[in-house]
């Protein structure tokens, strides 16, 4: 490279990369990096005195609430990344369909994503322990008697309900976009070979779009595993401190503990458990994709 | 032939009412705010499915004040603002020098910038929070808007990368042999062809930011806080005032679904180019 075209590189990054790079740095990397390195000390949210080991990872299995969290979160993400994109396959199926008013389902199914997830779970707060125990009330259902939210497995299924409803929409765009990507002389074909709806839908639509299938499973392995502000908003981790995603255990942990060190040595085990979902389910989509 | 005719068009009804009753089902939560939000507070307790029997807008009044509505709005307008715009300009120049700069230093720049997408923000917070909370507490909104451009630049970059990409490199040489400079080149030539990515990068970038909770928990106080903060606290502090709560629910609604309404076919093919990632 010669002197001069070196010069001019230098002057591009200056003008283009470095401030947002620095920036970048600064506010993930750094932050990123040290919390890696401040779970291996004796560090209490201010500074630390010595190295400790595997110290604060090995106190956070020792205790019982961070499993139950683990196990509370692991069950979520695996409900609702089954149930959120069957149901927002089943709604881009149906959008797709050339039905007349499809463009309205499909505005209507898109908007609870519009809206953030602690304003969504207070209106399901309210849906849960009025509006339904009121109704149940008046027709004598003894399903809605007691708000779902006071018991640890409702509430769980309350979770659940409040997250598809709210993401669904959003996948199905991601569904919508691969179902129109694939050529309509494939579907024609079919039709003209004969081919059931069912078989075009197994043999041609879902091997074609298995990237939309990639992505769609990403993130809603990432939204299962970061999931926060309808948690807090819906049952604010009750009762009992038996419904905490292990987002909201974390920020307790920390901010309201004071719990510094082991509260972030399980943000750390939080990230590795979302780098390892996503790594095998990248390399299995990777494989289908392949194979199709 | 006829009897599968008739069979498809009741088998396209039943499609049809299937379809309606999902996306009223769909929509059923918000339209129980709004009619909740005009009933006294009695009406919701014994009839909360029923049309009001009285509409009272005293609810509204009481919820614009005690959750602080306009600061909040304009709050949630400055913050969302300025963090986009500020996003859209440093993501498509670092775009741009990435994707025209091709050397192993930009090479691995990019890659770093893609695998940083899938850090969650819990995972740094703690750490994140011991080595700002000295610059929040000079100004926080200033904090914020700052935060926004390490948290936004990843995805931004990435979606402005690919299209850059596209456009070829021709262009850039015969303005570069008229004289122009790079900065020149960018903005005059470049930049104006980015349109629709540009319109992908706001709508996906606003709608995180106009909705995050967690971050602006962390760093903004009473004065400053943005509209999923007021209607948070507002609600943890009169949460059996129902009819006060529906109000405030819908003033904090209102605004996006109007904005979404109003644009709503860039909403869709800006968010659907966004999730390709």
């Amino acid at each position: 490279m010669s002197q001069q075209q070196r010069s001019r590189h230098r002057k591009k990054f200056l003008t283009f990369g470095a401030i947002p790079l620095s920036i970048f740095l600064a506010v993930l990397v750094y932050p990123f990096a040290q919390g890696f390195f401040l779970t291996f000390t004796n560090w209490n949210g201010f500074k630390y005195t010595k190295l400790a080991g595997f110290n604060n990872y090995i106190k956070s299995f020792k205790d019982p609430a961070f499993w139950t969290t683990l196990g509370f979160t692991l069950k979520f993400v695996l409900v609702s990344l089954v149930l959120v994109n069957a149901v927002a396959f089943g709604l881009a199926l149906l959008v797709t369909s050339k039905l007349k008013s499809s463009n309205i389902f499909r505005t209507f199914f898109f908007v609870p994503n519009l809206i953030g997830g602690v304003v969504l779970g207070v209106i399901w707060q309210f849906i849960f322990n009025t509006a339904l125990v009121s109704i149940s009330g008046k027709f004598k259902l003894p399903f809605f008697n007691d708000s779902w939210l006071n018991d640890t497995n409702k509430a769980f299924w309350a979770l659940i309900i409040v997250t598809v409803w709210q993401s669904s929409g959003y996948m199905m765009i991601i569904y919508i976009t691969g179902l129109t990507t694939i050529e309509q002389d494939l579907l024609e074909a079919a039709k003209v070979d004969g081919a059931s709806p069912l078989r075009t839908l197994a043999a041609i639509k879902v091997p074609l779009m298995a990237q939309a299938f990639t992505i769609a499973l990403f993130l809603t392995i990432r939204n299962g595993f970061m999931a926060y502000d309808v948690n807090l908003a819906l049952t604010g981790g009750g009762p009992y401190r038996t419904t905490e995603l292990i987002s909201m255990h974390i920020f307790q942990e920390a901010f309201a503990f004071g719990h510094f060190g082991t509260g972030q040595a399980q943000a750390v085990l939080m990230f590795l458990m979302v780098a390892v979902a996503a790594l095998i389910q990248v390399a299995v989509s990777k494989r289908m994709e392949v194979q199709s | 032939m006829k009897t599968t005719t008739i069979r498809r068009s009741i088998g396209r009804k039943a499609l049809f009412a299937f379809g309606l009753f999902v996306s009223i089902s769909y929509v059923a939560p918000f339209l129980l705010v709004l009619l909740n939000s005009f009933k006294p507070k009695f009406d919701i307790l014994s009839n909360p499915l029923g049309w009001p029997k009285q509409f009272t807008m005293e609810n509204f009044q009481q919820a614009v004040e005690k959750m602080n509505f306009f600061r909040a709005l304009i709050n949630s307008i400055i913050i969302t603002f300025f963090s986009v715009s500020i996003l859209i300009i440093f993501s498509s120049m670092l775009a741009y020098y990435l994707a025209r700069t091709k050397n192993r230093f930009t090479k691995t720049t990019f890659l770093i910038l893609v695998a940083s997408m899938i850090v969650p923000f819990q995972a740094l917070m703690i750490p994140f929070m011991a080595i700002f909370a000295q610059f929040v507490s000079i100004n926080n909104r200033v904090a914020l808007i700052f935060f926004y451009q390490g948290f936004g630049v990843a995805l931004s970059t990435f979606l402005y990368h690919g299209f850059i990409s596209k456009i070829p490199s021709e262009i850039d040489e015969a303005a570069a042999v008229d004289g122009a400079n790079d900065f020149t080149i960018f903005w005059r030539i470049i930049f104006p062809m980015l349109r629709p990515i540009t319109a992908t990068v706001a709508i996906v970038n606003s709608l995180w930011i106009w909705n995050d909770f967690l971050l602006p928990r962390l760093v903004l106080t009473r004065d400053t806080q943005t509209l999923p903060l007021s209607t948070y606290l507002f609600y943890g502090q009169y949460s059996t005032q129902y009819g006060q709560v529906m109000a405030g629910l819908l003033l904090a609604v209102v605004p996006i679904i109007a904005f979404f309404l109003f644009l709503q076919k860039q909403f869709i093919s800006g968010l659907s180019q966004g999730a390709v990632k």
